[in-house]
């Protein structure tokens, strides 16, 4: 086989994950009456950041064939601490992005080492510690408030130009209409990706992680760190749970520490990884198809929205019916996971891994 | 014994590798005792010995993979304690495990350089350097046709055997361990392979062969040691022993003693089982066997070469297999164990009794009557008398020897966990029984006692199909034996073409090699 189609052949899914994106997204932009503008795209971008960032976060331990329950909790609990710490004079909040950045990867290092050194179902463990989480971010806030630096959450929240409004600077003019109306939310992920997951996925450590998803015995023969792999997942997932919770923050200026919205970022984050295209028993996929496959979810309520209420599919727009949708999207995404049972031929193969 | 230990001493530097007063126990079992063993540098030292012989324990230790109980390791005179593949490494000593260190979803580069990938400046994989050693060092296994950006998982078996070996090579290894690296390999492929390690050793590399195939210890071997339970009988050069002798010394006893006497069976038998031109998913071509009532017929040929798929066949396993399955003269379309089970009055012991045919933590009395309970019910109760009855006469029949009912399955040795997955399916009141290598990992002494059950059940009316990777028991135990190659069965031979010469052969599809030495005089 040629190169080209070798290339194709592992990276399909990933951009089956692009096209789901272009063609929910698409149905929306067109739809929408400001389809296609910079208002609408830094609004959809900003909705879209904390799923993508708790998607990012679930995809590392699926990699490793696990499953990290905990993301949403992570995540809330780091809302609860950033709606207490990062507020005050500029290091103050540099300060407190900090210690919310350390403490989101110290809540996936626990994870990390509970599974690893007591060699405990993922599941079970992430379950548990997703309760402690949910606990400490009561504690933290035990009633929706707190304050955020509200310049830096304009300046995060919005496009690229208002960072030079908010601060003063002088803005250059062809920035202005060009670079400058790009939403920061975006720009802010492709940081995250090429500082962290880049270097990861290249990493001794980070291919470790697709080696023990794909055959752990055979990584273990190989001589691969595994238990570093695993752990490094986990600590990772912890940090991207931890940056989607501290953007929540600066998106709502406030702290909530809000037990049902944990789950349901859970539960999507699963359903994203899945529609990005990394296999649920480990070893294929990445981060950057999760990033897709959370923007296609987000993308799909969207559509809701712009729904003709009086039309004769009125009623998927009902917000009552909402929830069930949603639901039975991500269920599809998760059993079309599975669609390789089908082509099993041998039946003892449909047990075990 | 003094002589041996002298005369080790006095080439020491030339060692590579000794083993010293080497054991192994796991639980109560002893996989190795006492083992003294060298190997000199530069050559290929072949290990010979029957399953359970310690073979794997041995190379197990060598390689890092279990630490022995007592006893110590030398690598190249240096005392070491290997506490990982990794560490051994490290010390040159690599081993490559049978289709077991390969990680299908990475890439071949990624999967040569995995232990030690290049790397760039930043400390990041260097994915270009990567490229440029896999694909020397697949040049150097005459494999420069492989694409190392291929995934490893969409090569075929052979190729992915040698991707085993350039990864190995890429380790710098002084000694390299290969543990049945042949078995999955076509003859031309085998060829190919000892090509490679010929060349090997002429670069003055040292290998251990672990192999159970004479033929390639013949072709390739310096040296050879035969291992028999656990313990190391004795290393000799090539053609200081004659194959006879190497085959007592592996069996270490007469083999016609261990088996019961096969009856003549002179009127033609009743067919229980027809299998017309069975075919599956490339694995079993066009297979056509028949088994009559009370014969035990065998399954032969190298591992993996169909042997296991038809038993899973039969029972129902494989989905969509083409051909015609017929149970007393009438086709049945297999769909589950389950139907194997009511309808067939099949009953599977399979390869793997500890995963397949046990629930080790649960009680030997749960696991015998697992299979019979719906024909153990008081309405929806478990009638706990009957089943306790019955269980006993299975015990009592199968001369199981345990201590209590209650005790896990697991505490039971080898030999008697297999006696109780035959219970539990003898039982259900099954007339074909399939065995899937039913004695591996059993001491001989249960062999025996499980020849002789096979040869009893046969004898009131069973119908048997035994695969079996040990040919001993296919010549001593089968009324007829089919060899298999490569899905297809190659030749069926019976009454007294079943012998080891015959079943060698046609097991490497030597077929027209053995005519002409069967015409010639």
């Amino acid at each position: 086989m040629s190169n080209f189609k070798i290339w194709m052949a592992s990276n399909w899914r990933l951009f089956l994950a692009i096209g789901i994106f272009c063609l929910i997204y698409g149905t929306y932009s067109f739809l929408h009456p400001a389809g296609g503008s910079s208002r609408l795209f830094v609004q959809n971008s900003n909705e879209s950041f904390v799923l993508i960032s708790v998607a990012m976060a679930q995809t590392l331990p699926v990699l490793t064939g696990g499953l990290d329950l905990s993301v949403g909790s992570v995540m809330t609990m780091i809302n609860a601490l950033a709606s207490n710490v990062v507020n005050g004079s500029p290091t103050e909040v540099f300060l407190g992005i900090i210690l919310c950045l350390c403490s989101a990867a110290l809540a996936g290092f626990i994870n990390g080492c509970i599974i690893v050194y007591g060699r405990l179902q993922p599941i079970i463990v992430t379950l548990a510690t997703g309760a402690v989480f949910m606990g400490i971010a009561l504690f933290l806030r035990p009633t929706p408030g707190g304050e955020v630096d509200g310049d830096l959450s304009f300046a995060a929240t919005f496009d690229l130009n208002e960072i030079f409004f908010t601060y003063g600077w002088p803005l250059p003019e062809w920035f202005e209409n060009s670079l400058g109306l790009i939403p920061t939310p975006v720009v802010l992920i492709v940081i995250v990706v090429l500082v962290i997951w880049v270097p990861f996925k290249n990493s001794v450590t980070g291919r470790g992680c697709y080696a023990v998803g794909s055959a752990e015995g055979a990584a273990y023969m190989s001589g691969l760190n595994v238990d570093r792999s695993r752990l490094a997942a986990y600590t990772l997932a912890g940090l991207f749970a931890g940056i989607g919770g501290l953007y929540l923050a600066l998106q709502t200026g406030s702290g909530n520490a809000d037990i049902p919205q944990a789950g349901a970022y859970t539960l999507n984050s699963i359903a994203a990884v899945v529609i990005g295209g990394t296999s649920l028993y480990g070893g294929i996929g990445g981060v950057v198809g999760s990033i897709f496959g959370a923007m296609s979810l987000r993308a799909i309520s969207f559509n809701f929205r712009v729904f003709d209420a009086d039309g004769p599919l009125g009623f998927i727009s009902d917000p009552l019916l909402q929830p069930l949708f949603e639901g039975s999207i991500l269920l599809i995404a998760v059993s079309a996971g599975a669609a390789r049972v089908f082509s099993i031929k041998n039946r003892l193969n449909l047990f075990g891994s | 014994m003094v002589e041996q230990v002298a005369h080790k001493r006095a080439d020491d530097s030339d060692l590579i590798l000794q083993l010293e007063g080497i054991s192994k126990r796991y639980g109560g079992v002893k996989a190795l005792s006492q083992v003294d063993f060298s190997c000199k540098k530069g050559s290929i030292h072949a290990i010979l010995g029957e399953n359970g012989a310690g073979k794997s324990t041995l190379i197990k230790i060598i390689s890092g993979v279990v630490q022995p109980t007592e006893g110590t390791l030398k690598v190249a005179g240096q005392v070491q304690q290997f506490a990982s593949p990794t560490q051994a490494s490290e010390y040159g000593v690599v081993c490559i495990f049978q289709e077991l260190s390969l990680i299908p979803d990475l890439s071949v580069a990624d999967n040569i350089c995995i232990t030690d990938p290049p790397r760039n400046r930043f400390g990041l994989i260097d994915k270009a350097e990567q490229i440029r050693v896999a694909t020397d060092l697949l040049a150097r296994v005459n494999c420069a046709d492989v694409n190392p950006r291929e995934l490893v998982k969409n090569l075929p078996l052979s190729r992915r055997q040698m991707v085993e070996i350039a990864k190995a090579l890429g380790r710098k290894p002084k000694l390299l361990i290969l543990d049945e690296a042949t078995s999955a390999l076509s003859a031309a492929d085998v060829e190919k392979v000892y090509e490679i390690l010929r060349g090997l050793r002429e670069e003055g590399l040292t290998m251990l062969y672990i192999s159970h195939r004479m033929h390639e210890i013949e072709e390739l071997a310096d040296r050879l040691s035969v291992f028999r339970n656990g313990e190391h009988i004795e290393t000799f050069d090539k053609g200081a022993r004659s194959n006879d002798e190497i085959i007592e010394m592996m069996i270490g006893r007469e083999y016609s003693s261990v088996f019961p006497p096969k009856p003549t069976h002179d009127d033609k038998l009743l067919t229980v089982l027809e299998v017309e031109n069975l075919s599956w998913d490339g694995r079993l071509n066009n297979v056509s066997l028949t088994l009559g009532e009370g014969e035990i017929i065998g399954l032969g040929g190298l591992d993996g070469q169909g042997q296991h798929e038809i038993l899973l066949a039969l029972f129902g396993v494989l989905r969509g297999y083409e051909g015609k399955i017929k149970l007393h003269g009438k086709e049945v379309a297999m769909g589950s164990p389950k139907q194997a089970k009511s309808d067939g009055s099949i009953a599977l012991i399979p390869e793997d009794r500890k995963t397949e045919g046990l629930m080790l933590p649960m009680s030997i009395q749960d696991n015998i009557s697992i299979a019979t309970l719906d024909q153990l019910t008081k309405g929806l109760i478990i009638d706990k008398s009957a089943e306790a009855a019955k269980i006993a006469e299975m015990i009592e029949k199968m001369s199981i020897k345990i201590g209590n009912v209650d005790d896990a399955v697991a505490t039971l040795s080898g030999g008697n966990q297999q006696k109780v997955v035959i219970a539990k399916w003898l039982m259900t009141g099954a007339k074909i029984v399939l065995l899937d290598d039913p004695t591996r990992g059993i001491d001989v002494g249960t062999k025996q006692e499980l020849y002789q059950l096979f040869r009893d059940l046969a004898d009131s009316g069973h119908s048997i199909i035994l695969y079996s990777t040990d040919y001993d028991e296919l010549i001593g135990c089968c009324d007829r034996v089919s060899i298999f190659y490569q899905g297809e069965i190659i030749r069926e031979l019976t009454g007294d073409e079943i012998n080891e010469t015959n079943i060698v052969a046609a097991s490497l599809n030597m077929e027209i090699s053995g005519q002409q030495a069967g015409t010639m005089p």
